[in-house]
């Protein structure tokens, strides 16, 4: 049985099911709210979801009550009182390493921590201080943190990423950071802003690849990348087959270091499936070549729009199972590593994440 | 004494009452004594750099007002989210 625990502009939803036998909504709560991300902490049972009220402002509830009735307000999910700045929206919840650790993501792009399940969270004192802060440009969806990657068996290593700030890597549990942006080509911006490493590297979305935790795949703002240096250099590997360069979510199979999935959307002035074809493509060497893997997902008069968040997996190897939704409200499952898909289910308000458990 | 007048959820995280006499010379002044007695309404109004959320209005006495606004005893100043959405 999988759990599919989806965020959506009207509130959460929890499904349950089987890709080959169907998936049911058993539950829906923060009815009419956004639910920017949603997950449950497999560790606890533990259910969050970080919802930005357009009227109150951002904030991560919990619930231990399985029922998805109950939840509680997380405590210290804001920035420093007195600043310039307030936090807009928390993007992207992370399970830690240590007992109980979580991440948060979030714009201004500010990486929460929790240390005890999600129940209070502080801020990242070393990235928050950043010197270049002042500098760092927004995405179109603001300067969110999107991306956090572990590294299996050591909390004190990880890596974040910033639309348009790059990536952000430390291997002293936070306390310093270093830039990972070696390689990236922002083709968007003009060639004698490149040398301004403050200047917009908007990355979209990054996965590490557990097993090979140095190996890591990121979607770019036009352009798909592997690192093999834990995230510090970038190489190009969105030729070979895609395409489009161009999209947001990206997956990885946690049993297979060279394996990564994209769905690419026409270009970032037209962001939907390209030629009315809902695809996902899949690479087994490591973005050397990609194969469109669609059997089962719309093919005619299908113009979606998948969201960085709305990508996600259970299992692994020959079990694996992909999981995305659409701003459209469809849900799509596959449960053969993305070989033939079903629909898991239709007319849901626009996803904004899917998490599979 | 001015009173601060919630509905909705702000209400049901100021202990379920919807008005509140609170002491203050400014609007924000009041929000900030609200906070104080109902510590679970801190940035539900506010937030951290101490302005009035974008899609809150307040009114005194049935006038926009802002974080600043001058109120004394018997003035009534409402909170209520805007009319925003889609």
């Amino acid at each position: 049985m999988t759990e599919l625990v989806v965020g959506t502009k009207k509130g959460l939803f929890l499904l349950e099911g089987e890709p080959d036998r169907g998936f049911e909504i058993k539950r829906r709560a923060f009815a009419g709210e956004p639910v920017d991300f949603a997950t449950r902490d497999p560790r606890s049972g533990r259910l969050l979801a970080t919802v930005t009220s357009p009227f109150y402002g951002p904030k991560i509830f919990y619930g231990d009550d399985n029922s998805g009735d109950e939840w509680a307000q997380a405590d210290g999910v804001a920035l420093p009182e007195g600043g310039d700045q307030a936090l807009e929206r928390i993007w992207v919840i992370a399970r830690g390493e240590a007992d109980g650790a979580l991440y948060a993501g979030g714009d201004p792009g500010v990486l929460f921590e929790s240390h005890d399940g999600g129940a209070s969270w502080e801020i990242n004192v070393g990235l928050w201080g950043q010197p270049s802060r002042p500098h760092w440009s927004p995405g179109g969806g603001g300067l969110c943190l999107h991306s956090i990657c572990t590294w299996p068996g050591d909390p004190n290593k990880l890596a974040v990423a910033v639309s348009a700030a790059g990536i952000w890597l430390t291997e002293d549990g936070g306390r310093t950071w270093q830039r990972g942006n070696d390689g990236l080509n922002p083709s968007y911006l003009p060639e004698e802003a490149l040398a301004d490493e403050n200047a917009g590297r908007c990355v979209h979305h990054v996965e590490r690849a557990p097993e090979q935790p140095e190996r890591m795949f990121m979607q770019f703002h036009g352009g798909v990348y592997r690192s093999d240096d834990a995230g510090k250099s970038w190489s190009d590997i969105g030729g070979g087959g895609l395409p489009s360069d161009f999209g947001f979510p990206l997956m990885v199979d946690p049993s297979d270091p060279d394996s990564a999935y994209v769905i690419p959307l026409v270009a970032d002035m037209d962001r939907v499936t390209p030629e009315g074809r809902v695809r996902v493509y899949e690479t087994r060497d490591a973005g050397s070549t990609w194969t469109p893997r669609g059997d089962g997902l719309p093919a005619e008069h299908a113009y979606l729009t998948v969201l960085r968040q709305a990508f996600s997996r259970a299992a692994q190897g020959e079990q694996l199972e992909l999981y995305f939704g659409a701003t459209s409200g469809e849900l799509f499952g596959s449960g053969d590593g993305g070989a033939t898909w079903t629909t898991v289910a239709t007319r849901l308000p626009p996803v904004f994440s899917v998490v599979a458990i | 004494m001015p009173v601060v007048c919630v509905r909705g959820p702000l209400r049901k995280l100021a202990a379920g009452h919807a008005e509140h006499e609170l002491e203050g010379a400014t609007v924000v002044e009041l929000l900030r004594a609200l906070e104080l007695h109902h510590p679970d309404i801190g940035g539900w109004i506010l937030d951290e750099r101490g302005l009035i959320r974008r899609h809150i209005n307040v009114f005194v006495n049935g006038e926009r007002g802002g974080e600043t606004s001058a109120v004394q005893r018997g003035d009534r100043v409402e909170v209520v989210p805007a009319i925003t959405g889609g």
